[in-house]
This record gives C-alpha cells, structure tokens and sequence, in this order.
C-alpha cells in the first residue's frame, strides 16, 4: 500500500513541477485563441453588448477587399526582404568576427554588432527617423558623394518607405541570425576545415563545402524561426512608418492594429488577425516538424 | 646540421608570417569600420541627445557636440512623469523576470530530469507558444484584461509579458540543465535529498550562468515590449518607457534632444544588464533558445 502511494506519487512528480507552468500557458492562449476565433464569427464584437452572429461573412468581405490583399504583398515583401537581409549581413559579420583574430577583440566586435538588438522598437525607429529625414546624414552622405542632386524623403516617399523599413528591420534583425550562426561555428569540427585546407580548399571553398552544409539544419531553423517572427511583427513597422505613406508599408499586423484600435472594427481586426494566425501555423509546423527530429 | 634553416624555407616562412599579418590586418579594419557603421545609429542618437533642436541637423553634421548640451537630460529627469514611466517599466520587468524565473525552472526541470507519459506532447506545446501571433492574441487579451479587471493596470501587463516570456524560460533553463550531468541528482538523493532539494541545493548554484541569461532576456522582452503596453493601458500613470517615448513623439514634435535622452535614458538599463553578462546571455541564447 504504502509503496503503492509512493510509487504514484514519484509519477506524479513530474507533472508537480510543469503544472504553473502549462496551466498559465494553456489558459492565458487556449482561451484568447478561441476568443479570436469567435469574434471573427460575430459583427461589432467588444463595442456591442451582443453582437450578431454572421458565420463567415467577415472572412468573405476580407477576401474581397483590395486594401487587406495590398497588406498581405506588403506582408510577403517585408517578411522575405528582412529575413534575406538577415541572413546575408548575419552570416557575413559572423564569419569576419569567427576569423582569426585575438579572442579579446572578437568578444568586443562580437558585443557592439549585437547592440542593434536590444534596443526596443520605438528607440530603433526614431534613430532612423532622424537619420532618413530629408535634412538628415543619409542624405546629406549621398549628396556629398554625389549619388543624389536631391535629398529623398525616404519614409515618405511611397517608392522608397518600403526600401527603407526594410534597411531598418535588416540592422534590428542580423545580430539574431549572427549569434545563432556564430555558435553554429563553433560545432563544425575542426578536421573537416583541416582535411578541406590539406586539399587546398580556400576561404570560399570552406564556406561552401564545409560549413554551409554543415549548417545547414541550424540555419534552416533560424530562418524559418526568423521568418514567423518578422511575419507578424508590428512595432517596429507602425512606429517606423505607421503603415505609410497612404497604405504603402502597411502589413497585416499593422492592418490588424488599425482596424481594431482606430476604426474599432473588432470583429473585422479579428478576422485579420485569425488570417494571420493560420498562415504562421503552417510555417510552425515546418519548424516543429525540423525540431521534432532534434528533440 | 638540423638548426641550419635553408635559405629557401627561411624566406618562405617570412613571407607566409607577412602574409599572416596582412590578413590580420584586413580582417581588423574591416570589423572596425563594419562596426562603425552598425554602432553609428546609436552613437548618432547619444550625439543628438547632447545638441539644441537647432543643431539636430546642421550642417556639416558632427558627431561631437561643440558644446555639450545637457537641457534634454535635466528636462527629463526632473519631470515626474518620465519617472513614472521608469517606474513601471522597472515593476513589470522585475516581477515577470522573478516570476517566469521561477515557474519556468520548475517545468524545465520537469522535462530535464523525468521521462514521463506526454512528455515530447508537452514540450512540443511550450516550443509552438513561441510562435503564435502576438497580434491574433490582442484583440481577445484585450477583452480577457478588460473582463478580469486588469485594464490600465500593471498587473495586466505583468500577467500578460509571463505568458510571452514563460516559454523562452521554460526552452533556456531546459537547455541549462540538460548540460548537468545526471550523476550530481542521484548523489544527492542518495544523501536524502527531495527532487525539489536536489533543483534548488544541487542544481541551480551549477545553473547560475543559466539563470542569469534567461532573467536577462526575460527582462529584456517586458522593457522592450511596445504592442500590449499600448493597447492594454490608459493613463499616464500607467504608461512604461516605450510607450512613453512614443507619446513624446506627437506630444513634443521636434524636441529631438528630450526624445533622444530619454531614449538614452530608457535604453540604458538593458544595455548595462547586457554588457555585464553578455557572454553569459550569447551562450544561453544559442544553447536554449536556438537549439531547442
């Protein structure tokens, strides 16, 4: 009997420990998850006391809007604009830091190239702010080295905002794709550069052969981690840009936003939101499916 | 015999060290300047910190103040509102950091040290939390804080960040105690330590670089976080830093010297909790958070 007990209780235990844990996370996203789903069912959710329940017309009105199919391109283009930008300036600067340099100066270059990343969004957006206004240094550079005879109003123009919110979300985002791939680095066994090099590999040849494919898991994880998050994002778009000029940069997440907290459509805010939520769940599969195998 | 060097290889062992050195030398400038270049923004915003509005953007720029201009910073500082903005951003990131801390190394060392009927099910669970929407969450938070009557309050933020940053507790510390060997759990429990004695007497003072990393991230994402801070509060007295920012924006319009010392300002805590621990945090992140 007693061993009984005691053997339900050593099963219990685990359970004990996780218990806070995945009842805070199952209630606080279980129930606004199905919360979303049901606003989005319903007409002037939040602002009525009872709202009329409408099946799927706001998902039909959604399809037939020009302005939500505009957000969903502005979408597409901000997501794989940053992540490539990411990648490419992330991959670069680690593997100049990963050089052979003295380990006291590549902690310290290693330190200043992440500091993009832990400044909060508004922050980032209003240092860019000032350098991209038309009085700003970016122009006044391009205009002394002679490539503009006008200075550009790159967040207000609406052929260049979406160029512009992309080279700041690219400085905000490397240092995440830099550190992960950094300590990548560090896993690529030394003899297969030694063996590449007996065969008189160069630099290029190294990075192709060696530790491309070797990287290849972690950096199909990051990317795809990388991209769901850069997929939803919203401060630094809405405070970079506002969604601006006119709707040039606006993105789903900041569609959602406006919809909900300006026009106070909820139930329309909910249906955007809801879209956004499916397409990300097919993108954590992929990623769950890449980590399932690491697990 | 052996300690004459021919010629030959002498010059060629020269040349291979100069040409070791030219590398080097390469390597270096190109970090230096590439870090320039990424650092600038920031050094940039200190700069115009430190300048009267009419200096924001005359001509040629410099990055050096004629004269240091401190107007922004008293301004500031001596303004109690911008006091309460660092109040709230310091309560709610220490008491999510105290809290995911805390919850989060329980359940990660129930996935560390036990097999248990679910388990891969469970952690599958904490790993998808990271990825859903904030933005889909939103809308319903902001109905579920409204209903529990945390609107405008600091609870509902606090409440509201734990959810966000208990999943990234859970993934790092798992990532921690998985590189503890298990030997040091059962000499432990055969002295007739509990599982909860082993976590807290064996465990943790081996984890600290851990839990040092996952509370400096945790803190870091309730400073940073924007999007739930705006929408989840009202009042002035409720506002945190970056809201706060944000609001001088339309409030102040061109004050650049007020708005960049107070993004200094704002952005100094994170900044000197990273520095001091960085080589702890850039382990961790790739130890727990990148590699599941």
């Amino acid at each position: 009997m007693t061993t009984m007990l005691r053997q339900m209780t050593t099963r219990g235990t685990p359970y004990l420990f996780l218990l806070p844990g995945l009842v805070i996370l199952g209630a606080l996203l279980s129930v606004p998850l199905y919360k979303v789903v049901e606003y989005s069912l319903y007409d002037n959710v939040i602002v009525e006391r009872n709202p009329t329940f409408v099946g799927l017309a706001n998902y039909t009105n959604l399809m037939t809007d020009p302005g939500y199919w505009s957000a969903g391109f502005n979408t597409v283009v901000f997501t794989v604009g940053s992540v490539l930008g990411h990648m490419i300036v992330g991959i670069g600067l680690a593997l100049l830091v990963n050089a052979d340099i003295a380990p006291r100066a590549r902690t310290f270059f290693r330190s200043m190239l992440i500091l993009p990343w832990i400044f909060t969004a508004v922050v980032v957006a209003l240092n860019w702010q000032l350098l991209l206004n038309p009085f700003g240094l970016i122009n006044y550079m391009l205009q002394w080295m002679g490539l503009t005879s006008e200075p550009l109003d790159w967040l207000g123009d609406p052929d260049l905002a979406m160029w512009s919110l992309l080279l700041i979300s690219t400085w905000r985002g490397y240092p995440f794709i830099m550190v992960s791939f950094l300590s990548g680095l560090q896993t690529v066994p030394r003899e297969l550069y030694e063996a590449a090099e007996i065969d008189g590999a160069g630099f290029w040849h190294k990075f192709w052969h060696v530790t491309l494919p070797q990287l290849k898991p972690v950096i199909f994880g990051v990317a795809l981690l990388d991209l769901i998050w850069t997929f939803q994002l919203f401060p630094l778009v809405w405070l970079s840009t506002g969604g601006g000029p006119g709707r040039a940069t606006e993105v789903l997440s900041t569609l959602t936003f406006r919809l909900a907290f300006v026009d106070f459509q909820f139930s329309q805010a909910a249906t955007v939101a809801v879209s956004i939520l499916i397409i990300s769940a097919a993108f954590t599969l992929l990623y769950l499916r890449n980590e399932a195998r690491r697990l | 015999m052996s300690d004459i060097v021919q010629p030959a290889q002498a010059t060629q062992a020269v040349n291979e060290e100069r040409r070791r050195r030219w590398r080097q030398a390469a390597i270096y400038a190109a970090l230096a300047l590439v870090t320039f270049v990424m650092v600038f923004p920031i050094l940039w915003m200190i700069s115009v910190s430190l300048k009267p509005t009419t200096e924001t953007f005359s001509l040629p720029p410099r990055l050096l103040p004629e004269t240091f201009h401190w107007d922004g910073y008293a301004k500031v500082l001596t303004d109690p509102k911008f006091r309460s903005f660092l109040i709230n951003s310091y309560v709610v990131g220490l008491a999510v950091t105290a809290l995911s801390l805390v919850i989060g190394t329980l359940a990660a060392f129930g996935f560390s040290r036990y097999r248990f009927f679910g388990d891969r099910v469970a952690k599958l669970f904490v790993i998808t939390t990271q990825m859903v929407p904030t933005i889909t969450l939103l809308i319903p938070y902001f109905g579920v804080i409204v209903f529990l009557g945390l609107y405008d309050t600091l609870w509902g933020l606090i409440l509201t960040y734990l959810t966000f940053a208990l999943p990234y507790s859970i993934v790092m510390m798992n990532g921690y105690l998985d590189t503890i060997p298990k030997d040091f759990d059962e000499a432990a429990t055969i002295d007739g330590c509990t599982p909860l004695g082993v976590l807290v007497r064996v465990l943790l003072p081996v984890a600290l670089p851990g839990i040092i990393s996952t509370a400096v991230y945790t803190f870091l994402l309730a400073w940073n976080e924007f999007l739930f801070a705006l929408a989840l509060t009202r009042s002035m007295d409720m506002r945190t830093v970056p809201v706060g920012i944000s609001m001088m924006v339309g409030e102040f319009g061109l004050k650049w010297d007020e708005m960049m010392a107070f993004s200094v300002i704002g952005s100094l805590p994170v900044l000197i909790l990273f520095m001091l621990v960085q080589r702890f945090v850039v382990g961790g992140l790739s130890a727990g958070g990148v590699k599941g």
